[in-house]
Formats: structure tokens, sequence, C-alpha cells
């Protein structure tokens, strides 16, 4: 049942970015052809690098689950270092940096991929969150020591497993849903993005009043309820793709959309205390790999485990 | 243009260049922001913090190639003639300038050497606070070498680079690398001033480089 609605998806998602690449195209030949203009511009990048990320995602799933656990396992890669680059870390956190980028991060995709729910749910909360302030102390360096293991507790937390609860997904065991786990990836993935994207469009062209003017000028009321509401209605239309009903993908849409605008704001609140706009400069017009997946880390825990209460049987 | 010695040829070398350079680049992220002046291929002294042994290899990957082929690090001779495998680098790879920290009779003076390279169509990469700061000062004091060459070659630019994170990515005396981000920002050139005295030249070099230093610089100090 899987692999029709997968071409059916993937067409569309073609077929969304070609529009998008032509009004980009149409927008730039109009306003601005052969001059600079911020927006436009930076529209453009972002639709260009859209292209790159769909393309990625796709070869990724073509390898099936291995390709999907490693295309997230160096996006978490990526995001940690971005992470811990804008983090006041002394030299006494050097083993646990270590300790975070090649023990921790791969030993938890590992387990995702062997399907060890029992360990990867706690191996950061629990085990992590215990051994990095034992790893500090041993290095006897007591200056800011509460906020400095605070601090990589946290990166691990967002970057490491958040994450990893997107390609957790395809161990979850939904009775008459075999084999379709990917396209439910899809769908949390298309609903976080779609709803980033309808806020930044409607925010764009209605937003007036700013819900925290202090973390982000960017978010805006009317952006975040048009943004939220469409892609909510987005998701119930994707119902297909599921196996919830209508209904049920609505609610988890609404649900993905606003976890994922918490995020943003929560991520925009740590870039404004490290006194930066992006976490980096990876993905031309999106700033760092955190920029692009800030949403999707606050989702797709709260997604996977609501999907796996509800109607997993593993 | 250039008549200093034209080793970087043959399989070996390129091979082991770009096994460097994508070394650098997997470890660190390394972007390069080109903030106070442009890449061009006119003669320059690149002049860095000095945090780790990997800071000239760091400046030097994130060069264009046309500048990389034209640009010699200025490095200890005692250590890079150390073991065959260093030699090989310094001197085929990275074509260093290589200068004796201790001087005798024998020794060729320093500065005569850097100013000959210079002269032979070479750019010069120079770490002024002539050792490797694992201090929590963010910047130390500069040696005098910079200001002597100025004085031998006044027409020649000096650009300040600030290498950014090196040192959280491997502090002295670790083993294990953490990849974290580096940038590698490249300043506005500063030039010998008419009879500007060596403290006042060594003082603006230095504030200029320190002006180079990304504002984000600041909390990864230690301290």
């Amino acid at each position: 049942m899987a692999e029709p609605n997968l071409l059916t998806l993937v067409a569309g998602v073609f077929a969304i970015l070609a529009v998008a690449s032509l009004i980009g195209f149409i927008l730039k030949r109009t306003i601005s052809w052969q001059k600079p203009h911020a927006v436009i511009d930076n529209l453009n990048a972002r639709i260009k690098a859209w292209w790159v990320l769909v393309a990625l995602m796709l070869i990724a799933f073509l390898f099936g689950k291995a390709g999907v656990v490693l295309l997230f396992a160096f996006a978490s890669f990526t995001a940690l270092r971005e992470f811990m680059t804008l983090t006041p870390t002394r030299r006494g956190d050097h083993y646990a940096l270590a300790a975070s980028f090649f023990i921790f991060l791969p030993a938890q995709y590992a387990l995702v991929l062997a399907d060890q729910y029992g360990i990867y749910s706690v191996l950061i909360p629990v085990y992590a969150f215990l051994a990095l302030p034992i790893i500090a102390a041993f290095r006897a360096d007591t200056a800011r020591y509460m906020e400095r293991v605070a601090q990589v507790q946290w990166a691990l937390m967002i970057c490491v497993f958040c994450l990893s609860h997107v390609p957790a997904i395809l161990n979850l065991d939904i009775p008459g849903f075999e084999g379709g786990n990917l396209l439910l990836i899809a769908f949390l993935i298309i609903v976080v993005q779609a709803s980033d994207v309808l806020q930044y469009i409607c925010g764009k062209l209605f937003g007036r009043r700013k819900v925290a003017p202090n973390l982000s000028p960017s978010k805006t009321w009317e952006g975040l309820i048009g943004g939220v509401g469409l892609a909510t209605l987005l998701g119930a239309g994707l119902w297909w793709l599921t196996p919830f009903t209508p209904l049920v993908a609505l609610a988890m849409a609404a649900l993905i959309a606003i976890m994922g605008f918490f995020g943003g704001l929560v991520m925009s609140a740590i870039k404004r205390d490290r006194g930066v706009k992006d976490w980096g400069q990876m993905i031309e017009g999106h700033g760092g790999v955190l920029d692009r997946i800030d949403s999707l880390v606050f989702a797709a825990p709260i997604f996977f485990h609501l999907t796996r209460f509800f109607f997993s049987v593993s | 243009m250039s008549d200093f010695p034209p080793a970087a040829s043959g399989f070996m070398v390129d091979a082991t260049t770009t096994a460097l350079i994508l070394a650098a680049r997997v470890a660190t992220g390394v972007r390069a922001e080109w903030r106070g002046c442009d890449p061009t291929t006119h003669r320059r002294i690149y002049y860095a913090n000095h945090v780790s042994h990997g800071d000239f290899v760091l400046l030097w990957s994130v060069l264009p190639p046309a500048l990389r082929r034209v640009t010699r690090p200025v490095a200890a001779a005692d250590y890079w003639r150390a073991t065959r495998m260093r030699r090989y680098i310094s001197e085929e790879v990275f074509r260093a300038v290589l200068i004796e920290r201790t001087r005798t009779e024998e020794t060729p003076d320093p500065i005569a050497l850097m100013a000959d390279a210079l002269s032979g169509g070479a750019s010069l990469i120079l770490f002024p606070e002539g050792t490797r700061n694992t201090g929590d000062e963010r910047l130390l004091p500069f040696k005098s070498g910079i200001f002597r060459l100025a004085e031998k070659r006044p027409e020649i630019e000096c650009v300040p680079v600030w290498i950014d994170n090196l040192n959280r990515v491997l502090p002295k005396g670790e083993i294990v690398p953490v990849p974290l981000l580096c940038t590698v920002t490249f300043g506005a050139p500063v030039k010998l001033g008419e009879g500007e005295e060596k403290q006042a030249f060594l003082d603006r070099a230095r504030a200029a480089l320190l002006a180079t230093a990304p504002a984000n610089g600041e909390p990864h100090k230690d301290g």
C-alpha cells in the first residue's frame, strides 16, 4: 500500500517546489532582474535549498531504514556542532563535549537502528544526564559548573535526543499499516515544514502584531494563526499517508504545527541569548541546520509518543 | 611570477595537500570570511592569532587555490625539521619558510629569510605572538619580527587574520578533538606608516587583529 502513496507524495512535493521556483523566477524577473533584492533573493535561495533537502530525503528513503537513520544522525551531528560552537564552554568541558559527539550521538542512533526503545528512550535523559556532570566534575573546574552542565545536556537533548525520534518512527508497529512508516515520517516533516513556510508567507503578507517582540521580529500572530491553521488543514488533507482518520490527522497536524512554532520560539530565545541571528551558514537562505530543523525537533518526540501510545502495538 | 621552490608538484604532494585540506574542513567545518579585504594574489603578510598547531593549516585551507600556491607559512625549524614526516610536509607541501628559534652565529637572519621569500613573490603567514597562546588573554603581546619585516618591505600589506574556535577544537594537552565549527576572518590590512615607531606599529597591528575577531568570539574565552 505504501509504494503508490509515496509516488503520489513525491510528485506532489515536486509540483509544489516547481511552482515555488516559477513564482520565485517571475518575482525576480519582474521586480529585481539582475539587481540584488534581499527578500526575493533569500526566497530563491530558500527554494533552491528545498530542492536539495528534498532530494537528500528521497535518497535516504530509497535506502530504507539505514538511510533515514544515517541522514538524521548526520543532521544531529551538524546541529550539535552548531549548538556547541555557540555555547560558551570551558576547557573543563572538553571530555563532556567529546563524549557527546563520539559516544552519545552514535549510540543513540545505533540504538534507534537496532529498535531498542527501552534504552534509546532513556539513554540521553537518564544516562547522559548523569554521566556528563560526572565527567565535567572530574576536570575539577567549578566556574559556572551548573550552567555549563545544563548547556551541554540541553544541546544533546535538542540536537540528538529529540531529532532521533524522527527515524524512530520507523520502529512503530502499527497494525494494518505495515511498511508505511516512511509515509508517517513524510507526514510529520511535511506538516512541520509547511507550517514554517506558511507562517513565513502569512507573516510577510498580513503580519502586524508580534507574538514575542523581544525574541523574534518575524513571528506575528497573523503568521502564527494563518500558518498553523493552513498546515493543520494540509495535514488533514494528507490523512491518506497515515493510519489516522481525517479527524485524527487534523488533530495531529495541529499539535505538530503548534509544537513546531514553540520550537522556533525556544530556539530564537537561545539565539537571542547568544547574540546571533542564525545558528550557522550551512544552508543558503536558511542559515544553519538548526535554523531549519528547530520546529521538527520539538514536534518529533511528541508526535512519536502520541502515535506510539494510541496506534502502535510495540 | 615567483622564484621560490616550485616544489608543489607531483601526485604525492597534491594528494597530501588535498587530504590535509579535507581533514581540516571535515573536522572544523571551517569557513572563510573576507571582511576587511578581498582575496587577491598580491603579495601580503597574513598575520594571525596562534592557539594551536593546526592554525596555519586552517588558514591555508581556506585560501583560494591560486592564493594558496603562493602563500608560505613561517614556522619553527627545530619543530618542522624534527622528523621526516614533518620535514616532508613543511618543505614539500607547505613550502614553509623555516626559521631557527635559537640564534647562533651560523643561523641565517630570520627577517632576511622572510624578506627574501616576499621578494621571491610569495605571501607569508606569520604568528606575531611568537608562541601558542594557552592562557586566558585573547591575544599575547606581539614580538618585534613583524615590525622588522615591515621595515624591510614597507610596501606590503599586513592582513590581520583571526582564527576563531580552533583552541576549543583541540585545547593544549588534549588528544581527542571536538568537531566544533571554526571561522577564519580576514580583516582590514595595515601598513607601516612613514617614520612609525616600533611599539606604535605593533600596537596598531595587534588592535587591528583584535578588531577582526568576530563579536561572538568573546564568550568562547575561558573565564
